[in-house]
Formats: structure tokens, sequence, C-alpha cells
């Protein structure tokens, strides 16, 4: 028997292969990252020091600003631990326990990432403002949420809720339960576990969430726009100073606030490349790439 | 054969009475019940997916089952928690504390101890390199467990195991991500060890050789159920069913009809063993139990399709009843006349008969 005649068709090469494509390519993305990044982070610190580094200084050192700095900081240093929190409380449930309802907590920890950061706002004003469900409540027992230190807490807590569990969930599916398992056969409380081999495994992730959760949580600005209020020098935080000083046409103040929060980015830009560069191999974006 | 321990006279240290669990709705198993004697070496064998890892997961404590006890040496075993059980349990892919040396691994179970209960360092440092010695990895013991081969892992995590002094050893496929080389050797190591320290073993294999080779008595359970248990000259001479017989080795299978104390298969007409059922029957047989004969004798006529060796082994392949089956013999004992294209008869000489769709 003979086999029917094939034809055999060579893969055309590819138009991507030919010469030349490459560096185009290249050149092309290049170009737009500097038009689109680093070109306005440049006049971002060139505006910041336009009328000299005194100017700048005395941008930075001004009460409303301090505020605002210190309003910022104190934020994240509530929202970031509690979202770690949760963060490790939900991955873990989710990786090494089977239980119903389980793709739904899922999908609700990824909300946050998919509804607009003002709405994230809303609902808390919805539930807590004076016209809000609790409001009259709220009130009567003088207790204040929204247009305080609160609202802009939750507010922000919300945004930031998907950060640390993201990061962890696939690090801890891959990781799976074996090692905890082994632990607890070998002796070790539930407690003794989590410290001595849960914590251990993840810890990189762990900073890489957080590190990441932090960066938003003191750059927001929709969900914190909507709770805040704009009183200056008690509820605008870092990026609601920038906008407040800019609509008042004061250039230098509002870009020198800019600069704070573009420098905050880029410490955490390096610090998240750091992280990447020595322990890609325990890091879930890591994996990704 | 594995060293004739002698477990028949040895107490009853593990007793698991009518054990079922479900995942959802698919059974993992159902209703087993076996025992261990002290000391002995019991294999659980299975496909996958016939419940075998479940069942040990349910000695760990890791698995509750919905139904059914589990007594060890006296002690109701489901009411403790995983903990408190002090079983050395090994698993399949190690699950070495991968951010730990091997030291540490090894010392873990020591040092999460209650302070009152816990050895000094000096203690367990000693424990640790006893264990060392014992699994043959003196000199390794700030490797990480990356930085390990799979058998060097296995050890380590056998010792690691072992370190906490178990009342019962667990493995699960201890050797299933091995190459065959290193894990025949060890294979070996591992029954000298279970015979020096004396500890009842349970392990789980897919692999029947694997079973047969080491344990002294062998369970073997197929979806969920336990279909027979016993030595392992006992399962392979006298599987309970056709699921064992065929588990347990290579096969052939016939059909058959067992009539008055005969049992013909095509045209062979032979004396039905004692316990065959009448009626239709499923006949099985070893392909290497079987005895050639002229083509005027008798059994079942074949026809010689190729011969292949295979080192000291000869694979004959025959066309039987229209099947091809292939048969096994030994070189030097290959019958003289067997070659391709040519007809012949072949008896079998010990076949095993099932009652079966005729």
């Amino acid at each position: 028997m003979t086999a029917p005649a094939v034809a055999i068709r060579r893969p055309k090469p590819s138009s991507l292969r030919r010469p030349g494509i490459a560096p185009i390519l290249i050149l092309a993305s290049v170009a737009v990252m500097a038009g689109l990044v680093v070109l306005p982070l440049g006049v971002v610190f060139r505006d910041a020091f336009a009328k000299g580094v005194s100017t700048y200084l005395a941008a930075i050192k001004e009460p409303d600003a301090r505020a605002a700095i210190r309003l910022t900081l104190i934020v994240a240093a509530i929202s970031v631990p509690l979202n770690a929190l949760f963060g490790v409380a939900a991955a873990w449930s989710v990786t090494k326990f089977e239980f119903k309802g389980k793709a739904a907590l899922l999908t609700l920890i990824d909300l946050p990432f998919s509804i607009s950061p003002v709405i994230s706002g809303l609902v808390w004003v919805l539930l807590f403002g004076a016209q809000g469900w609790f409001g009259t409540w709220l009130v009567d027992h003088d207790v204040k949420i929204i247009f305080a230190l609160p609202g802009l807490v939750l507010a922000t807590i919300l945004v930031t809720l998907p950060f640390v569990a993201r990061e962890l969930i696939p690090l801890m599916q891959a990781q799976g339960s074996d090692e905890e398992a082994a632990a607890l056969t070998l002796g070790a409380s539930g407690l003794t576990t989590f410290v001595k081999i849960t914590l251990p495994n993840i810890r990189w992730a762990l900073l890489y969430g957080v590190l990441l959760c932090n960066a938003r949580a003191m750059g927001e600005f929709g969900a914190v726009s909507v709770v805040s209020g704009h009183i200056r020098g008690q509820t605008t935080t870092l990026p609601l100073h920038v906008e407040v000083l800019y609509n008042d046409y004061d250039f230098v103040g509002a870009f020198a606030a800019a600069s704070l929060l573009a420098s905050l980015g880029l410490i955490t830009l390096i610090l998240k490349t750091a992280l990447e560069w020595r322990h890609s191999g325990e890091l879930a974006a890591g994996r990704k790439h | 054969m594995p060293p004739a321990a002698n477990t028949e006279a040895a107490p009853l240290a593990l007793e698991i009475r009518g054990i079922s669990k479900a995942y959802g709705r698919f059974p993992a198993l159902n209703d087993v019940s076996l025992q261990a004697h002290d000391k002995e070496f019991l294999a659980l064998l299975g496909p996958s997916g016939s419940g075998k890892t479940t069942l040990l997961r349910v000695l760990a404590g890791l698995e509750t089952p919905d139904a059914g006890e589990v007594n060890f040496g006296g002690e109701d075993f489901l009411a403790l928690p995983v903990r408190k059980r002090r079983v050395g349990m090994v698993f399949q892919h190690y699950a070495l504390f991968r951010h730990m040396t091997v030291a540490q691994n090894i010392a873990f179970g020591l040092s999460v101890r209650p302070r009152a209960e816990r050895p000094s360092k000096d203690a367990v440092k000693a424990r640790v390199s006893e264990l060392l010695s014992l699994i043959q990895l003196e000199g390794l013991q700030k490797r990480f467990p990356a930085q390990l081969s799979g058998g060097q892992r296995q050890r380590v995590a056998l010792a690691r195991a072992l370190a906490i002094e178990p009342r019962m050893l667990l493995l699960d496929e201890p050797f299933g991500a091995l190459d065959a080389q290193v894990r025949r050797e060890l294979r070996r190591w591992l029954r000298d060890l279970h015979d020096r320290a004396g500890v009842t073993t349970v392990f789980v294999t897919h692999d029947q050789e694997e079973a047969l080779d080491l344990a002294d008595r062998v369970a073997i359970l197929k979806d969920g159920e336990l279909k027979q248990l016993g030595k392992p000259n006992e399962v392979y001479e006298n599987p309970a069913d056709p699921f064992v017989y065929d588990f347990l080795g290579a096969a052939c299978r016939m059909s058959g009809v067992v009539h008055g104390g005969r049992l013909t298969v095509a045209d062979w007409d032979t004396k039905a063993p004692a316990d065959a059922p009448e009626g239709p029957v499923e006949v099985f047989f070893r392909p290497d139990e079987v005895a050639f004969a002229p083509s005027d004798g008798a059994g079942l006529a074949a026809e010689v399709r190729a011969i292949a060796a295979r080192g000291p082994d000869v694979r004959i392949e025959c066309l039987i009843e229209g099947r091809v089956v292939e048969l096994e013999a030994h070189g030097p004992t290959l019958p003289p006349g067997v070659a391709p294209g040519l007809s012949l008869r072949i008896k079998p000489l010990r076949p095993k008969v099932y009652a079966g769709a005729a």
C-alpha cells in the first residue's frame, strides 16, 4: 500500500521574524513609555521645583500639607495591616479548605477591582452618611464616619481589599497543604503550623502584596474623595490635597505634593522590583510572567 | 518474598471497622474493615481512585470518615486529633519544609513539643545525627530540600517521621516519584529499616510488584472497597476475583464453561479446579504458567505469530480463539519446535476459574 501523497508545505517565515521588525517594535514601545510615563513624571518634578527648592520645601512644610501627609500615613497604617490580615485569612481559607460558596468568595474578593472606586466610596456614604441607613443613629450618638477618618479608612480598605489575597491565593494553591499536614502529624498545633510553616512559605508574596496594597492605599483618590468632604487640614489625604491646591491655582504646592506621591510610588516600584528579582520563585506574579 | 515476620502470633495493633467516606456523592471508601498486627508491614494496593490514600489519611487523622471505627493499641484513634496520634507520615511528594534545612526538618517534631516534654537541645541534636546516619545522609544536615535528589528527600521525610518515635508509620506512595533504579534500592532499605525499627507500618502503592515484594500482607482495594487481604503469595496464587487476578500481574483471559466437574474452553477439556462454579465462567491464567504441546496434544489450539527475546525471558505471541495472546517463557525452557507460523497447543498449568459471562 502506498501512502497518499501529502503536499508538504513549509511554514512561511513569520513576518514578525523578519529582520528589522524587532528594533522598530522596541523603539515604538520605548517612545510610548517615554511619552506617556517618563515625560509626565518628569514634568511633575520640574514643576514642583519650578520656583526653587525653598518654595518646594515651604509647600511641603505648610500645615495643611503636613496634615495631609500625616492623614495619608495614618489611613495606610490602619488599612494596610487590616487588609494583610484579611488577605492571609481569605487565602488560607480558600486554598487549604473545601467549603460551599468558595467560588462566590473568590468572586467577591475580586469585586473591588471591577467596580469604580467612586462606588466604593459612595456605598459608605449611603450606609453611614447623614441621610444613610445608619445616619440618624450615628448622629444621635455623635459618631462621625463620613467626612472623618473612619470613612477614609473604610473606603481605602474596600478599594485595596483584593491586593494581598490575590497575591497569596495562586502561591498557596501551588504549594498545597501537604507541608501543613506534615507539621500536624509531627505534633505541631494549628498556630505553630501557621507561624512556622505557612507564614515562612508565603512571606515574600505577602510582603509583595502588602507593598502593592500600600501603594494603592496611599494613592487612592476616587473612593476617598467621595467620603472625605475635602476639609482642608482635616480630611484631605495627599492625593486630595493635590487636587485642592491645583483647583486653587497653587501649582507649585500641587506639584510638590504630587512629587511626594510620585516618590512613594517610585520607592514602592524599586522595592517591588528588588523582591521580584530575589524571590521570583515564591511570587505568584513572578511565575505568571 | 519478604522475611517471614512473625506477625501471626503478634497481637492486633490496628483495627479498622466499617470505614466509609464520601466526597459529595462520590464514595471514596465504602465499609472497609481490616486489621494489622503489631510490627506488621501492610500494603494498601489499588489503582488510582481506589480509596487507598483516603484510608491512609483517615489513619493519620487528616480525613474524617463518615462512618466506622479505627482502633489503635486499644485506643479510639478517631477521637484523637492528628497531632496527638503520633503517627509518622511520609507524603508522596515528601512535603519537606522547604525553608528549613535537613536537620531542622528532622528535628521539627521534637522542637514543637510542649516545653515540658521537649528534649534538650543536645538531645535533639544527638537524635538528628543518629537519624542522619540511619538514612545515610551524614554531612547533608545543612542542605535545604531543594538541594537534594528525590531519593535523598524521600529518606529525609522518613527520618523526620521516625524522629517522633511514631507508634505507626504511614507511607503514601513512598517511591512513586522516584526512578526505577532508586526505587528498588530504597525498597530493600525500607524493609530493613522497618524490621529494625519494629513499627507497625501501612503503606500505599499502586505498584503490585512493590506491594508483593515488600509487605507482610497486602490489602487490595478497588472503588473504595476492600477486595482481598492476605499474604503476598496467598493473594497472588489465589486472587479473590478477576479484578485482583488482573491487577496482580499479567493475565490471559478466556471464556469457558464448567459442567459436571469438567472445564471446557474452546476445544480444550480438562478437570475443573475444585472450587470452580458451575456454568459459564471466565478462565484466567498467567502467561508464564503454560505448557506447550504438539498440535495433536491436549490444550488450547494456538498459532505462534512471533517470538521476541527480552533479556532472560522470551515472549511468544500466539493467536488463540482469534485473539492475540502474549505468553512468556524463560529462555532455556523454551520448548523445541516453537517457532513463528507453527500450530501447537497451549495448556494453562493452573487455570483460575471465576463465575462470569459466557
